[in-house]
């Protein structure tokens, strides 16, 4: 009995450690003050949402109206028909009139409903004379932005590390909402936004743009956006892309003209100066350790941090043929990708350096011994240049 | 003449008797929603707080994948075929289904079908992890190898409903008892001679899909590849001309039930039951030509985009017309709440909800906005669950008394109606307000602005996870040591051949016609 008693005593002890660890959860994450009211969607900052905005709060009265008048009605007969009331039933069971006024009455609504639909939609639509094109790649999982004709093109991916995720660093202010580089974009001006996907279908979403456009690989899609608030938004991949899916947001940075014109230039010297490197011969060193960061950031998701890979849906690289192999082989693979699998083409996302470096990097590190084991930015863009 | 059933496990696997299918099925879907409702905990848990804390992201991939497919494929859409097996015919004053032995093949295929699907998650690579839709290229070229089996899951499960709805339909244009016109059938019966048509129509779409993807897989085909002068649209378009159908293949049993309850426990006949049939067919009809309102973000062009909202649009009239003939039935009745028609007033008010939150989504613009957000997920829950959930749940209470010959646990019912109600309302209601702040579905981890209403919604999903044990234990007691009753009428308000039979309903009934008046 007594024995029974101190176990009850101390499983009831154990239950209650546990309230501070709820508590903790509960209150440990930094909840952004505002998280409870976060009710509604945002009015947002370009006319489409502002449009978006509006016919959204119609409609949801419109619905709240009719739902009024019928659970009205319905609980009206649930509290006055009642059986226990001594309520009698009547008999009746149709009534054309009836029926065809609630046919036709919710369509009349429909049709009003309908025309702010429709002129909205055509404005949402209208992605005709643009000040700016960027086209947006979507990547298993994170996004490329070209802008058009300007020689400027950038990877933007979560700047969130992984200690944050899985819970051994805090989670700051913008957990899963930073990027290594937002988009920049001019305030005042039309962009026009191209679409496409790499590899799977993604969704480039950003609700205070009320953009939401799905990028499909091999396809081009174009929406666009004038945003009329400088300001930072905030968005997210929508559709469903694999196991990172939840992992790669979007950034819109949105600055006065001046100010754009001027980070314009910055990226178009920066640019230059990376073609310049491309003819640079680097040692192993600095390869490696340039390599070390780029892995990090492109290949561990799936390769593993260590070059493990994930059994049975993306191979290890640690002793792998290719990364021991010819460095010919290994070049093709990294920089064309490998049809049919999910190995993608990362030619056109890593620079001359970043691509001779990693490749230099997987060829050497996690015990891995290849004899040629270096690989230089000029080995890349003759590469490159040949095809 | 008649006969008892057979002794032992023969009774089940050589079963042609209507009713032991009919529970076969009852009992296999309610194990598949437990199994689904499983997933479903491990997703809300994950989804509790910020972070990953569980599971890995490919895993939870998995789990939104599975819980999909199983609660649609394993749980839905069976429970109806078992509500069907076991009440068309005694609806109908038929002595049994008209294709016995297809009846059986029908039902056995089904766990084969989904043992094949829930193994995949032991497979190297995992399971099906490109959610429930399954669109290309995510679930051709990138796919874990499992997806063939994923894919000959789904073809098993196909022919086991479209064999069932040829029995279905067969049955009711063939064994109606003399007298019983098809304007006197009852709406359960309607609705499921509509479902059995959509079916017959879109499983070979289905079909036919999965084996594209299957060729692009393994046989170097490009249907849904770009790169080989395929479309990834193309695979859409095809999934939603079988996937809308397929969402209204799930509901529209369930307006059969409500229309049977409602009227019960009013004590008044179904208002309006010829324009519930129009409607029924209408909508029925509208769900071919609607489906790429799914679609809204693809880049279709304008016209294309704006038919479909019309079209869409269009379906609120139909839904709102049996929605004002269920109130209209109640208005003015006798009302009593007992546990089935507490349930089928919580079907018409939530299923309201999902509708009106149905009209939201066809407004196009607005749908930039919602789509593939947890609005979406909030939606098709309201109208999942409490639409087709509660209703089957509704229509086991209302029938097991015929069923069994033994009365349920009112209070028990009572209980499991309020708690599940209050959870559903808690789990799904802030969904709402995460999808409109921008939270994307299938998202496995979230920024801290979403954290506090996904806390709400991860507590009241366990509390309705836990509810629906409850459920399980009232049915289990009913049938081991429920109160016996006799009434063939079971309920005061009862109208229907089925209440004419003795209660419990014999193995074998209506070996002769009845009469209809």
């Amino acid at each position: 009995m007594v024995s029974k008693a101190k176990q009850l005593v101390r499983g009831g002890i154990g239950a209650l450690a546990l309230l501070p660890w709820l508590h903790a959860a509960a209150a440990e994450p930094a909840a952004r003050p505002e998280s409870w009211n976060l009710l509604n969607m945002p009015k947002g900052v370009t006319s489409v949402s502002q449009n978006v905005y509006d016919i959204h709060m119609i409609v949801t009265w419109i619905c709240v109206w009719i739902g009024v008048a019928v659970f009205g009605v319905m609980f009206y007969s649930m509290f006055a028909h009642r059986k226990s009331r001594g309520h009698q039933p009547a008999n009746f069971h149709e009534s054309t009139k009836v029926e065809l006024a609630w046919t036709i009455i919710p369509a009349l609504i429909l049709i009003v409903m309908a025309f702010p639909a429709t002129t909205s939609l055509k404005h949402l639509y209208d992605a005709s004379e643009a000040d700016l094109d960027v086209k947006i790649t979507g990547y298993q999982w994170k996004w490329k932005y070209d802008y058009l004709g300007k020689d400027v093109s950038f990877i933007s991916e979560l700047a969130t590390s992984q200690a944050s995720i899985y819970g051994t660093a805090p989670k700051t202010e913008f957990y899963l909402e930073e990027v290594t580089e937002p988009l920049v974009i001019p305030v005042g001006k039309k962009v026009r936004l191209l679409m496409t996907g790499a590899d799977v279908i993604h969704s480039w979403w950003v609700p205070d743009l009320a953009v939401k456009r799905d990028a499909i690989p091999g396809f081009v899609n174009e929406t666009w956006a004038r945003v009329d608030k400088p300001g930072i938004y905030r968005g997210r991949c929508a559709e469903l892309c694999g196991k990172d899916h939840a992992f790669m947001p979007i950034v819109v940075n949105a600055v006065p003209e001046e100010e754009f014109n001027a980070w314009l230039a910055k990226k178009q010297s920066e640019t230059i100066a990376l073609r310049a490197l491309t003819e640079k011969t680097f040692t192993q060193d600095e390869l490696m350790a340039k390599g070390e960061a780029v892995y990090g950031r492109t290949c561990a998701s799936c390769h593993g941090a260590v070059g493990e890979g994930i059994p049975g849906v993306f191979p290890a690289l640690k002793d792998s043929k290719i990364a021991l192999g010819p460095v010919a082989d290994n070049l093709s693979v990294v920089v064309n990708g490998k049809s049919g699998t999910a190995m993608q083409a990362f030619g056109a996302q890593l620079s001359e350096v970043d691509l001779a470096a990693v490749i230099t990097y997987q060829r050497n590190a996690w015990g891995n011994k290849s004899e040629d084991n270096i690989v230089q930015p000029v080995d890349v863009f003759k590469l490159k240049k040949g095809q | 003449m008649a006969h008892g059933p057979a002794k032992g496990i023969g009774r089940w696997l050589r079963a042609t008797n209507h009713k032991d299918i009919g529970t076969m099925y009852l009992w296999f879907s309610f194990a598949m929603f437990l199994l689904g409702g499983f997933f479903a905990m491990v997703i809300r848990a994950e989804l509790f707080e910020p972070g990953m804390q569980i599971v890995k992201p490919e895993f939870f991939n998995q789990m939104t994948t599975m819980h999909g497919l199983i609660m649609v494929f394993g749980a839905i859409m069976p429970v109806f075929v078992g509500l069907a097996n076991w009440m068309i015919p005694m609806m109908i004053g038929a002595p049994d289904m008209a294709l016995p032995r297809l009846n059986n093949l029908s039902f056995w295929i089904l766990p084969f079908g989904f043992t094949l699907l829930a193994a995949t998650l032991f497979m190297p690579g995992g399971g099906p992890s490109f959610g429930w839709t399954f669109y290309a290229p995510l679930s051709t070229t990138y796919a874990p190898p499992s997806v063939n089996f994923f894919i000959f899951g789904v073809h098993i499960i196909g022919a086991s409903s479209v064999m069932g709805s040829i029995n279905i339909i067969a049955t009711i244009l063939n064994l109606r008892a003399p007298g019983m016109t098809l304007m006197k059938m009852p709406l359960f019966v309607w609705t499921w001679l509509i479902t059995a048509f959509l079916l017959i129509a879109v499983m070979p779409v289905l079909a036919g899909l999965v084996t594209m993807m299957l060729m692009d897989i393994n046989f170097g085909t490009s249907f849904f590849d770009a790169a080989g002068g395929g479309d990834p649209v193309l695979f859409q378009h095809v999934f939603w001309f079988f996937g809308h159908p397929e969402v209204y293949i799930i509901i529209i049993p369930a307006f059969g039930v409500i229309s049977a309850i409602i009227p019960t426990f009013s004590r008044k006949p179904l208002f309006g039951y010829s324009s519930m049939v129009y409607a029924t067919a209408a909508i029925a009809f509208l769900s071919f030509i609607v489906w790429a309102h799914h679609m809204f973000t693809v880049g279709m062009p304008l016209a294309g985009e704006l038919y479909f909202m019309y079209a869409t649009m269009l379906i609120a009239v139909p839904t709102g017309v049996k929605v004002f003939n269920w109130v209209t039935t109640m208005f003015r009745g006798a009302i009593t709440y007992e546990t089935p028609m507490l349930f089928a007033i919580a079907f018409v008010i939530l299923f309201t909800i999902g509708g009106f939150t149905g009209l939201m989504l066809a407004i196009a613009p607005a749908d930039i906005q919602y789509h593939d957000s947890y609005f979406v997920v909030a939606h098709f829950h309201y109208v999942m669950v409490a639409g087709a959930l509660f209703s089957s749940t509704a229509a086991v209470y209302y029938w097991i008394p015929k069923w069994t010959g033994r009365m349920y646990n009112e209070t028990m019912g009572k209980v499991h109606f309020w708690v599940s109600f209050v959870a559903f309302n808690v789990t799904f209601f802030p969904q709402h307000f995460l999808g409109l702040a921008g939270m994307p579905r299938r998202y496995a981890d979230y920024s801290l602005q979403f954290t506090d209403w996904n806390m709400v919604s991860s507590i009241g999903a366990f509390v309705y996870g836990a509810s629906q044990l409850l459920f399980l234990y009232n049915m289990i007691a009913t049938i081991v040591a429920g109160r016996k009753i006799s009434d063939p009428k079971v309920w005061e308000g009862a109208e229907g051949l089925e209440w004419t039979v003795p209660t419990p309903a014999p193995y074998h009934t209506f070996s002769t016609p009845p009469a209809i008046r």
